[in-house]
């Protein structure tokens, strides 16, 4: 297996020896050697997509970006990682931060940024600890700051703290908290490229996503568009939790299929039951029963096929005891808990999803209330300044598609025969 | 409120951003990190130092769950819920915790929360103290030992 960014290297994360391994090589090739639009078009053959979601090009955002100096531009890197089932980030802030700060200054070169803001959620308190470090380092050797390489680049990283709020990884969520505001995403357009902190250009890339621009700028955008699914080229960093003997951050290429994961990597389903349900990108993202999981590939083309997507790779897998009904109350409640309460049909809508769940598992549903629900989901998606909308509304909606049978049969209190030991789930 | 050296280093934070407002988030950890919570007093200081109304900084206050609106146990435990530790136990761990502490009558002591997923999947169920150390693959024995721990800390300290 390639791997880009959790490389097997003892002490990656010091800069001596990231050095030593070829570290900022990439930056002194692109400062010194290449002009800034050579850089975003080996970044366009790359194919890289953004590993934030939405999976968009981002060589192609990159190149949204204006040229010339009337404005500051910025560059925010999206560390707020607050997906349930995602906890990728962290693990880059770790291991391997200065592939990261690479990046973000080859990132900031291309597009002609003089100031990048790393966004982390404030839950990180260690590994914004472990960043600031190698962003000291990094300093000290010259490799941020004035005069790169002795070039006419300069630049300088910034870290940004969030305090605990699920929607600042919207993008323009994001920018508005980095200005000291509550974190409302803003209407698009106008898009951050022509209209983003304080009214200048600015591009929001994930930090898997940058991390991985070293890696093409050494070896070429071809080469990397060479690793993985054809249409979505490259590894991710699949965050495996729930139910498997092995839960961790696997970096793996993509199109890899998903049992494959769960088996090989994971070492299996735990207690060697069978699957029930695997979330495959975070909890957004609509669910797989068992029969999808034996066949899908992980990359966002085969998920989209099967109407999922691949999200930020966070794989949550469910084994056959769990009970589906509290699974989607636990996740509407996040959702409902999490709404910024700037637009009505998301305020009120995760509210009316959550009671509506909340009555069918106690027993007092009523059988149209299912199909309620789902209107109620449909009321949400599409309806919203962001897209949080449909990351409420997904979930319920494609859960309840799916299995259907486990929502009626609590209306009609037929008992699924789940075992004793689900009980340990009972909600509050 | 906060001492020359605080606000020297707000300063510093300051010129990072072209507009001072900017600074508003990490001066409110600044006061959380001192007194462990943001009362009226420290948000209509914090608007004053940053020309921000006070209404404004009360909005951004209240916004984010991670400043707390009142003062808080000295151990502050937020032990996460959501959808992986939920399916690793993590509501059973929240009860454990909670009537524990509530039989040993020591709410004064320990604030427990639920919160949402804190980017721990890998390793739950969990918990978060003071919004700093992360305490990973929990069992009841080991958030024994943990509260324990604590509550040696604290008899050393006085």
């Amino acid at each position: 297996m390639v791997k880009i960014i959790l490389k097997d290297i003892h002490n990656l994360h010091k800069i001596d020896v990231y050095e030593s391994n070829g570290g900022y090589k990439a930056l002194k090739k692109a400062v010194k050697k290449m002009k800034p639009d050579e850089v975003i078009e080996e970044v366009k053959k790359s194919n890289l997509r953004g590993r934030g979601g939405a999976c968009f090009p981002t060589g192609l955002k990159w190149s949204f970006m204006p040229k010339g100096n009337e404005k500051p531009k910025y560059l925010c890197c999206n560390g707020d990682e607050s997906e349930p089932g995602s906890f990728k980030d962290r693990e880059i802030f770790e291991k391997n931060p200065h592939q990261f700060i690479e990046g973000t200054l080859i990132a900031c070169y291309a597009m002609g940024v003089k100031t990048a803001y790393v966004y982390i959620r404030g839950e990180y308190y260690k590994w914004i600890k472990l960043l600031q470090k190698a962003i000291n380092d990094a300093y000290k050797e010259g490799y941020i700051g004035e005069k790169i390489f002795g070039t006419k680049f300069s630049a300088d990283i910034y870290i940004h703290k969030g305090a605990g709020a699920y929607i600042c990884g919207e993008e323009s969520a994001l920018m508005n908290s980095i200005e000291g505001k509550r974190g409302y995403p803003r209407v698009k357009p106008p898009y951050p490229a022509k209209n983003g902190l304080w009214g200048n250009p600015t591009t929001i890339n994930n930090i898997e996503t940058i991390s991985n621009i070293p890696e093409i700028i050494n070896k070429g955008g071809d080469r990397f568009a060479s690793v993985g699914a054809p249409k979505h080229p490259g590894t991710l960093l699949f965050g495996v939790s729930g139910h498997v003997n092995k839960p961790g951050v696997y970096e793996l290429e993509t199109g890899i299929p998903l049992m494959t994961i769960i088996n090989d990597y994971c070492g299996g389903v735990l207690d060697g039951k069978e699957i029930k349900m695997v979330i495959p990108g975070g909890t957004s993202m609509p669910p797989l029963t068992k029969e999808e999981c034996m066949t899908i590939k992980m990359d966002d083309a085969s998920l989209k096929k099967i109407g999922s997507g691949i999200g930020t790779a966070g794989v949550i897998v469910m084994n056959e005891d769990t009970d589906i009904v509290k699974v989607l109350i636990r996740i509407t409640k996040f959702y409902y808990h999490e709404s910024c309460g700037q637009c009505t049909p998301c305020r009120e809508g995760c509210g009316w999803m959550l009671r509506l769940l909340k009555r069918i598992d106690e027993g007092k549903g009523r059988m149209e209330d299912i199909d309620m629900l789902v209107n109620v989901a449909n009321n949400i998606e599409g309806n919203t300044i962001c897209a949080f909308g449909e990351a409420a509304a997904l979930p319920v909606k494609w859960t309840i598609k799916k299995f259907r049978k486990d929502f009626e049969a609590r209306i009609k209190e037929v008992d699924l025969k789940l075992p004793p030991k689900n009980i340990v789930h009972a909600l509050r | 409120m906060l001492t020359n050296k605080e606000i020297k280093k707000i300063n510093e934070i300051k010129s990072h951003y072209p507009d001072e407002k900017a600074a508003l988030l990490p001066l409110l950890w600044i006061i959380q990190e001192k007194y462990g919570w943001i009362s009226e007093e420290a948000m209509r200081y914090a608007g004053d130092l940053l020309n921000i109304p006070y209404e404004q900084v009360l909005g951004v206050a209240t916004f984010y769950t991670m400043f707390n609106k009142k003062p808080t146990g000295k151990f502050h435990l937020q032990v996460c819920t959501n959808v992986s530790c939920m399916l690793r136990g993590g509501y059973e761990l929240f009860k454990y915790i909670e009537d524990k502490l509530k039989s040993e009558n020591s709410e004064s002591l320990f604030t427990i929360e639920e919160v949402e997923c804190l980017g721990s999947c890998a390793t739950a169920p969990m918990m978060q103290v003071n919004n700093k150390e992360f305490y990973e693959n929990l069992t009841k024995e080991k958030v024994d030992e943990i509260l324990e721990y604590f509550r040696k800390s604290t008899k050393k300290e006085n």
